[in-house]
């Protein structure tokens, strides 16, 4: 009981004295999952409306493969990822391994499946013919697509918490293709793991504290805006 | 509007300047589906500045007719022209030409205002010009007062006058509308669709309006074109179609109940034998007298639908709740019927139906 006390006031000590490596690991993971984050929406949405809209072939084993890819093991894509970015692997000339780069790459592919599985069914859960409708009124391609977003914001607003948390909770895959590398690729998740296991749990809590309140805070925001239920 | 590009009427049409000439054209057309064929017409002009009608039974095409115009779906085979050129050449421009409504109000969730502006902000619109447009139509559909309610929060009428409103915002040269009077309640209805009646007269877009509704298809269309298991049946006005059906099964779709052999026609006729003689229900008058035997009657909204046997021929007749009351008559009793001259339409068994003309000469 103790430990978890002395935790706690540890914790809120390097808080309180706004300690700058909780602050840069803070701010590294944030850019991280972020950038993870958008890259899955920007070709996620796209293609999950694709497949809501377009009847083509290998389509079925597509959208098994993204239901699939919502329960990847992020341990398997962090394998893989390391695999292909490794010094003698195919895109080993590239020089990513132990880079926050790969580490994007790897919440990426984490979160993308999460995108396109929410941006589908809540796309695939508009009105047809409201779609006609859509396309009646005189929009091009990319209209409809801003429209369809619009429509279907309540839900993208849930892809979009779902890919982020996906991202920003996960260990395994950063742990693999970053190493932990402190100053360049420690994040929340894998300083915890590191600290954990040096047995400095007050530090550890400290991060999970942190780790939990921006989780928190960025899907308080997100839920504020999916509740507002008339957005202009 | 005509099926036949090559008739003497449809040249003398083209002469004319203006309202009138073929502004949509439709050229053997095909549309599948499923592989099964569900629309096939070889040929239909839409005229320019005019309202014309789409009617027929459930399932005969109305819609996917209305489909293949607005470029939304794919037909088999088919040419669709737009003052003379292909509409699927450039579909988005076609499409900024014309303007939808449907029986559904299938309004985007936003306001009123935002969603009678989209079709004018889609096509690149300054936001004032927009606006002003927008809110000139809100006032015209006696709707300014919704402007900024949520699109969720209207009834069936007003979002039905909301969604009208937003067709006619982009000013199209064509307007294609799908039952959009039909999902809105009785009373509510009358005043849509007096309301649309005059500002359709006012802004005269080239108007194509699908509907099922008999006294509809009277009120608004000035052709009409009569659709049965996806081909043109007949075309021609609306009172033409109604009255002078060109076959039995128009005949039956537009509601004449009495359909009966010429050669059992209880009345003088100066007519060839053969063919079938039409006379619609409300057309039979009943006076007190002999010759006719009250089957039933059965009360049917303001009127009463009697069925007569004259000579062995049972015939309905359609008379108002006073008249039925003067005549003081019940099943059983005597009365006598008559058709006035003009309201009956010969058939001939076959093919195309007889012309006044042609039946003066017989």
């Amino acid at each position: 009981m103790e430990l978890i006390w002395d935790g706690l006031r540890e914790a809120a000590r390097l808080w309180w004295t706004g300690d700058a490596e909780i602050i840069e690991i803070t701010l590294r993971t944030l850019a991280i999952s972020s950038a993870a984050t958008a890259l899955a929406l920007l070709i996620g949405i796209p293609s999950g409306a694709v497949l809501a809209l377009r009847r083509f072939w290998g389509r079925g084993l597509l959208v098994a493969s993204v239901n699939t890819g919502m329960g990847m093991p992020p341990v398997v894509i962090g394998l893989l990822v390391a695999l292909v970015l490794w010094r003698s692997g195919p895109l080993g000339d590239l020089d990513l391994i132990y880079t926050p780069t790969a580490m994007v790459v790897a919440q990426l592919l984490l979160s993308l499946p999460m995108v396109v599985g929410f941006s589908l069914a809540s796309i695939q859960s508009i009105n047809p013919r409201l779609i006609g409708q859509m396309w009646a009124m005189g929009a091009n391609r990319r209209q409809v697509l801003w429209l369809l977003i619009r429509e279907t914001r309540l839900g993208l607003l849930a892809a979009v918490m779902a890919g982020f948390g996906a991202a920003i909770s996960e260990v395994g895959a950063s742990l693999q293709v970053g190493g932990n590398l402190a100053g360049e690729t420690r994040v929340l998740t894998t300083a915890m793991v590191l600290e954990t296991g040096r047995g400095n749990f007050e530090v550890a809590m400290a991060l999970g504290i942190v780790l939990v309140l921006l989780a928190f805070a960025v899907n308080l925001v997100l839920t504020a805006v999916q509740q507002r239920r008339f957005i202009a | 509007m005509t099926t036949d590009p090559d008739t003497t009427d449809t040249n003398t049409e083209r002469a004319e300047v203006g309202a009138g000439d073929p502004h949509l054209q439709v050229r053997d057309l095909a549309v599948q589906r499923g592989g099964v064929p569900v629309l096939e017409i070889d040929s239909l002009d839409i005229r320019r500045g005019r309202v014309t009608v789409v009617i027929g039974p459930n399932g005969c095409g109305k819609s996917t007719l209305l489909g293949a115009l607005q470029l939304v779906l794919h037909p088999t085979r088919g040419t669709l022209l737009l003052d003379g050129a292909p509409m699927h050449a450039n579909p988005v421009q076609t499409r900024r030409r014309m303007s939808a409504a449907f029986q559904e109000p299938l309004l985007l969730s936003m306001s009123v205002l935002g969603n009678v502006e989209l079709p004018l902000r889609l096509r690149g619109v300054t936001r004032r010009r927009r606006r002003a447009q927008a809110e000139h139509w809100l006032q015209r559909f006696g709707i300014a007062p919704l402007a900024g309610r949520h699109a969720q929060q209207l009834s069936g009428g007003e979002a039905q006058r909301v969604s009208l409103a937003r067709a006619f915002a982009s000013q199209p040269e064509v307007m294609l509308l799908d039952e959009p009077f039909a999902g809105v309640d009785a009373p509510t209805r009358e005043g849509l669709i007096a309301d649309f009646a005059d500002i359709l007269a006012e802004t005269r877009p080239t108007t194509v309006l699908v509907t099922h509704d008999r006294d509809e298809a009277l009120r608004l269309g000035d052709d009409c074109a009569l659709l049965i298991d996806g081909r043109v049946r007949q075309t021609g006005a609306p009172a033409e179609i109604f009255d002078r059906p060109a076959d039995r099964e128009v005949a039956e779709f537009v509601g004449i109940e009495n359909i009966v052999p010429r050669e059992r026609w209880p009345w003088p006729l100066d007519a060839p034998p053969g063919g079938l003689v039409c006379v619609r229900s409300e057309q039979i008058g009943l006076t007190r007298g002999e010759g006719a035997v009250i089957q039933r009657a059965n009360r049917v909204g303001a009127m009463v639908r009697v069925v007569v046997d004259v000579d062995g021929v049972e015939l309905v007749a359609q008379v108002s709740r006073p008249l039925w009351s003067r005549l003081d008559a019940d099943a059983g009793d005597a009365v006598a019927a008559c058709a006035p001259p003009e309201a009956i339409h010969v058939l001939p068994e076959r093919g195309a139906p007889t012309s006044p003309e042609e039946r003066s000469r017989g």
